[in-house]
C-alpha cells in the first residue's frame, strides 16, 4: 500500500504557511517570558499545612516588602510558588517569618539568582545555541555531499535548515502563548530541550533524504524508470513507519514525564514533545514535498 | 557467525545483566560479598543548599588572587565542616565560591555561619584548671573519655577591639599581633588581667585556642599581644582578619538554591514513576508492533537499563532531576535503533528475502541511519556538557552515556538474540516477524 503524499502538497504548504505566520506573529506580539535563570530573580515554593490562603491575603502580607513584580502560582492542593525579584537571604527570612505569623507552612524550595548570574547564563546559552546550530549546519553540509542528480546537495541542506527552523519555531510559538496566558517561562531546561530537538529532528529529515538518494542510485540499475516525484513519494512511504515509530517510542516516556515527573521537568518534557511531534509532521509532509517542488521548478 | 559463538555471547550478556542488576538492587537477592554502593543523588533529589558567592577582589593584586581564593575556600570549608553534613562541597570558580550542602541543612543558618566574621574571645582558667588538665592528659593516654576545655568564657571579646596589627618581638623578632581595645575594652582587660596574674588568659578565635599566654602583671591602657607559633604570613592574616572581619576578601551571596528534603524525595519518586511507566509503554508498543523482535528488543532494553544504571553507580554519576530526565529520554531513543532495524527487516521480509538475509540486510542498511542519528544528538550533548551549569551538565552526561550504551545494546545484543532464531522452526512462523 502506498500513500500519495505529494498529491496534496499545496494543502500542506498552505497549512504550514499559516502555522509559521501565526507563530511569528505570536512571537512578535507576546514574545517569550524568560525565566529567572536568565533575568535574575527569586522563586519561593511553599506548602501550607491547612489550606492555601487566597492570593489577595498573601499579597497583603507581602505588600511591605520591595519585591518587584510578584507572581503567585498555586501548585498541587496546598502549594504556592511565589516569583519575585532577587532578594537577599535576610529578606527571604523576613518573608518566611511574616507569612508564618498567620499560616503554618513549610518551605519546599527557594531559589534566588542575582542579575549578574542571569546575564552570564544568558550569554552562555547563546554561545551554546550558536555552537549547536553551527555544528548541525556543518553536519548537514557533509550529510548531503554527493547526491545524484537531479537533486543538488545544497538543496537538501537548505530544505533541512528550513525544516529545523520550522521544528523549533512552532513549539517556541506555543511557549510564547503559554507564557502569555499561563505564565510559563523559557527556562534553561526548556532551552536545552529545544537544542536537543534540533539534534533529534535533523535525523528525521536526513532519513527521508537518504532514502531518496538510495532510490536515485537504484533507479538506473533496476530499471525503475520513476520520476523524481515518484521516487520521493516512495521514500516517504518507505520511511513512514520508521518516522512514526521512533518518535512514538521517544514520546511515550516524555508524556509520562510531563504528567508525572514534577514541576521542574514538566515544561522541559513539553518542549521535547512539541518539537518531536512537529518534527514528524515536517519530515513526512514538508521535507519531501518542498524538495520535489523545488527540483521541479528547476525544470526536471 | 557460528551458532555456538552466538550462544556463548548470549550467555555472557545475561551474566553481565545479572551482575548489573545486582549492583543496582543488591537488596533483592542479598548475594554475599557483593559490593553495595548507593546511587549518588544531587541536591535537588535529596534536598540541600547550593550557594554561590562572589568574592570582591578589586583591592587585591592580580598575582595574589588565586591565593586569596584558596584561602577563602579553606576558611569556608572549615566553617562548613562544622555543619556536620555529609560530603560538603566548596569549590572555587574564578572569583566565585560554590558551596553545596546536602541533606537537612538550615539555609539561613548556613548563610549566617559562612559569612560571619571571626570571633575573637579571651578565656580564663576554670576554677579546677589543674584537675581538668590532669584529666585531659589521662584521656590522651588511654583514649577513653572526653577532653574538657579547661577555659571558660570571659567578658572580653572581639567586640571591644579597636585595631589589630602585625608586629615583631623586639628581641626575638618573631611575628606577633598587637591588639588595641577601645576604652570599654581596656577597662575590662585591666580587670581581667588583674584577676588572673600568674594564670593563663587564652585567646580563642572561632572557638579554637590560638595562643595561651600567661599573664605577668595587671595591664592598663588596653593593649595586648597575641604571640604564637606563626609565620609572618599567618600573623598578617590573623591581624587582617581580626581588624577587617572574617575573610581575606569580602564575599557576597549572588545566587542560592534551597531544596527541602521532602521535595527532593517527591521529585525522585515522581521522576522514577515517570521512568517506569515510560519503560512499560515502550515495551508494550514494541511487542504489539514488532511481535517477537519486539520481545527481544524489550529484553535488550531491560538489559540496557540495567547496564546504564549500574554505570551510574560505578562511575559514579551524580543523579539530578535533569540527569534522570536525560536518562529517561535515552530509554526512548535507545529503542530507535531497534525500530530502524526491524522496520528494514520487515521490508526485506516482505520483499521475499530469507530470514537470515533479511536480518543481515536489516542491520546493514539501518546502521548509517542509527550512527548518524545518534551522532547529531551526541554532538548537541557534548556542546551542552561544555556549557557548564549543573542542570545542563547532568542532562548531557546521562543522555550521552545512555546513547553510547544503547548503540552497543540495540545492535550487538539484539543481533545476537535474533541470531539464535536463524535456522530454527521459529524462523518459519511468519506472524512472529511481520
Amino acid at each position: 500500500m502506498e500513500i500519495n503524499f505529494l498529491k496534496y502538497r499545496k494543502i500542506y504548504f498552505i497549512f504550514s504557511g499559516i502555522l509559521i505566520l501565526g507563530s511569528l506573529i505570536s512571537l512578535v506580539i507576546f514574545g517569550l517570558k524568560p525565566g529567572i535563570d536568565f533575568t535574575g530573580g527569586s522563586i519561593l515554593e511553599l506548602e501550607f499545612k491547612d489550606s492555601r490562603p487566597s492570593n489577595q491575603e498573601i499579597r497583603e502580607k507581602l505588600s511591605n516588602f520591595d519585591l518587584g513584580e510578584v507572581i503567585l502560582q498555586p501548585t498541587g492542593e496546598k502549594g504556592l510558588i511565589i516569583k519575585m525579584k532577587d532578594i537577599s537571604e535576610d529578606i527571604h527570612q523576613e518573608i518566611l517569618l511574616k507569612l508564618n505569623e498567620k499560616w503554618e507552612l513549610e518551605q519546599k524550595q527557594f531559589e534566588s539568582i542575582g542579575p549578574i548570574v542571569g546575564q552570564e547564563l544568558k550569554q552562555k546559552i547563546k554561545i551554546v545555541t550558536i555552537l549547536a546550530l553551527l555544528s548541525m549546519f556543518s553536519y548537514i553540509a557533509i550529510a548531503f555531499n554527493g547526491v545524484p542528480q537531479p537533486m543538488r546537495s545544497w538543496q537538501g541542506g537548505a530544505v533541512t535548515l528550513f525544516i529545523l527552523f520550522h521544528d523549533v519555531l512552532l513549539p517556541l510559538a506555543i511557549f510564547s502563548l503559554l507564557g502569555k496566558f499561563s505564565g510559563v517561562q523559557l527556562t534553561i531546561p526548556v532551552t536545552i530541550a529545544f537544542l536537543t530537538v534540533v539534534g533529534y529532528a535533523i535525523n528525521n529529515v536526513v532519513v527521508v533524504f537518504d532514502r531518496i538518494r538510495e532510490n536515485l542510485f537504484k533507479t538506473p540499475h533496476r530499471g525503475l524508470d520513476l520520476r523524481f516525484e515518484e521516487i520521493t513519494n516512495l521514500a516517504i512511504n518507505q520511511t513512514l513507519s520508521r518516522q512514526i515509530n521512533t518518535s512514538l517510542t521517544t514520546l511515550f516516556p516524555l508524556i509520562f514525564i510531563f504528567f508525572l515527573g514534577g514541576e521542574t521537568l514538566k515544561y522541559f518534557a513539553l518542549a521535547l514533545i512539541l518539537g518531536i511531534i512537529t518534527g514528524v509532521y515536517s519530515s513526512i509532509f514538508l521535507a519531501g514535498p518542498i524538495l520535489v517542488e523545488w527540483v521541479r521548478k528547476r525544470g526536471f | 557467525m557460528s551458532k555456538k559463538k552466538t550462544y556463548i555471547i548470549v550467555v555472557i550478556i545475561f551474566l553481565l545483566a545479572f551482575l548489573a542488576g545486582n549492583l543496582i538492587y543488591p537488596q533483592f537477592l542479598k548475594l554475599p560479598h557483593f559490593p553495595e554502593k548507593p546511587f549518588k543523588l544531587g541536591l535537588d533529589l535529596q534536598g540541600g543548599v547550593h550557594l554561590v558567592y562572589q568574592a570582591d577582589l578589586s583591592e587585591i593584586l592580580e598575582k595574589d588572587k588565586g591565593k586569596i581564593m584558596d584561602g577563602l575556600r579553606d576558611l569556608i570549608e572549615r566553617r562548613v565542616n562544622l555543619f556536620g553534613v555529609r560530603e560538603p562541597v566548596v569549590q572555587v570558580q574564578g572569583e566565585r565560591l560554590i558551596i553545596e550542602l546536602s541533606g537537612q541543612v538550615d539555609p539561613a543558618q548556613a548563610v549566617k555561619e559562612i559569612g560571619k566574621t571571626p570571633f575573637l574571645e579571651f578565656r580564663e582558667e576554670k576554677e579546677n584548671f589543674q584537675e581538668i588538665i590532669e584529666k585531659n592528659k589521662k584521656v590522651a593516654e588511654t583514649n577513653e573519655g572526653v577532653f574538657e576545655d579547661p577555659f571558660q568564657a570571659s567578658p572580653l571579646t572581639g567586640r571591644y577591639l579597636k585595631s589589630a596589627v602585625l608586629n615583631f618581638n623586639q628581641t626575638t623578632s618573631k611575628p606577633l599581633v598587637s591588639l588595641e581595645f577601645n576604652d570599654e575594652g581596656a577597662k575590662i582587660f585591666e580587670e581581667l588581667t588583674g584577676k588572673n596574674v600568674g594564670k593563663i588568659l587564652a585567646i580563642y578565635i572561632d572557638g579554637i585556642p590560638i595562643s595561651t599566654p600567661t599573664v605577668q602583671e595587671k595591664i592598663a591602657g588596653g593593649k595586648a599581644q597575641i604571640t604564637g607559633q606563626f609565620t609572618i604570613e599567618q600573623a598578617k592574616e590573623l591581624a587582617r582578619n581580626l581588624s577587617a572581619g572574617a575573610l581575606p576578601a569580602p564575599i557576597a551571596l549572588i545566587s542560592q538554591q534551597t531544596v527541602g528534603p521532602i521535595l527532593g524525595k517527591i521529585s525522585l519518586e515522581q521522576s522514577l514513576k515517570a521512568g517506569i511507566f515510560g519503560f512499560i509503554s515502550i515495551i508494550l508498543f514494541m511487542i504489539l508492533f514488532y511481535r517477537l523482535p519486539g520481545v527481544l528488543a524489550s529484553l535488550t532494553l531491560a538489559i540496557y537499563t540495567a547496564l546504564v544504571l549500574s554505570l551510574f553507580k560505578i562511575i559514579p554519576v551524580t543523579l539530578t532531576l535533569a540527569g534522570i530526565g536525560g536518562f529517561i529520554l535515552s530509554i526512548g531513543m535507545a529503542v530507535d535503533a531497534n525500530v530502524l532495524i526491524f522496520s528494514r527487516m520487515k521490508e526485506e521480509l516482505r520483499a521475499g528475502k530469507s530470514f537470515s538475509a533479511a536480518l543481515e540486510e536489516g542491520f546493514r542498511r539501518a546502521w548509517p541511519a542509527i550512527r548518524d542519528g545518534n551522532f547529531t544528538t551526541l554532538i548537541v550533548a557534548a556542546i551542552l556538557f561544555e556549557f557548564g551549569t549543573s542542570f545542563v551538565k547532568g542532562f548531557a552526561l546521562t543522555l550521552s552515556l545512555g546513547i553510547l550504551i544503547s548503540m552497543f545494546s540495540a545492535i550487538f545484543i539484539t543481533r545476537n538474540f535474533l541470531n539464535i532464531f536463524i535456522g530454527t522452526r521459529f524462523e518459519k512462523i511468519k506472524w512472529l516477524w511481520k
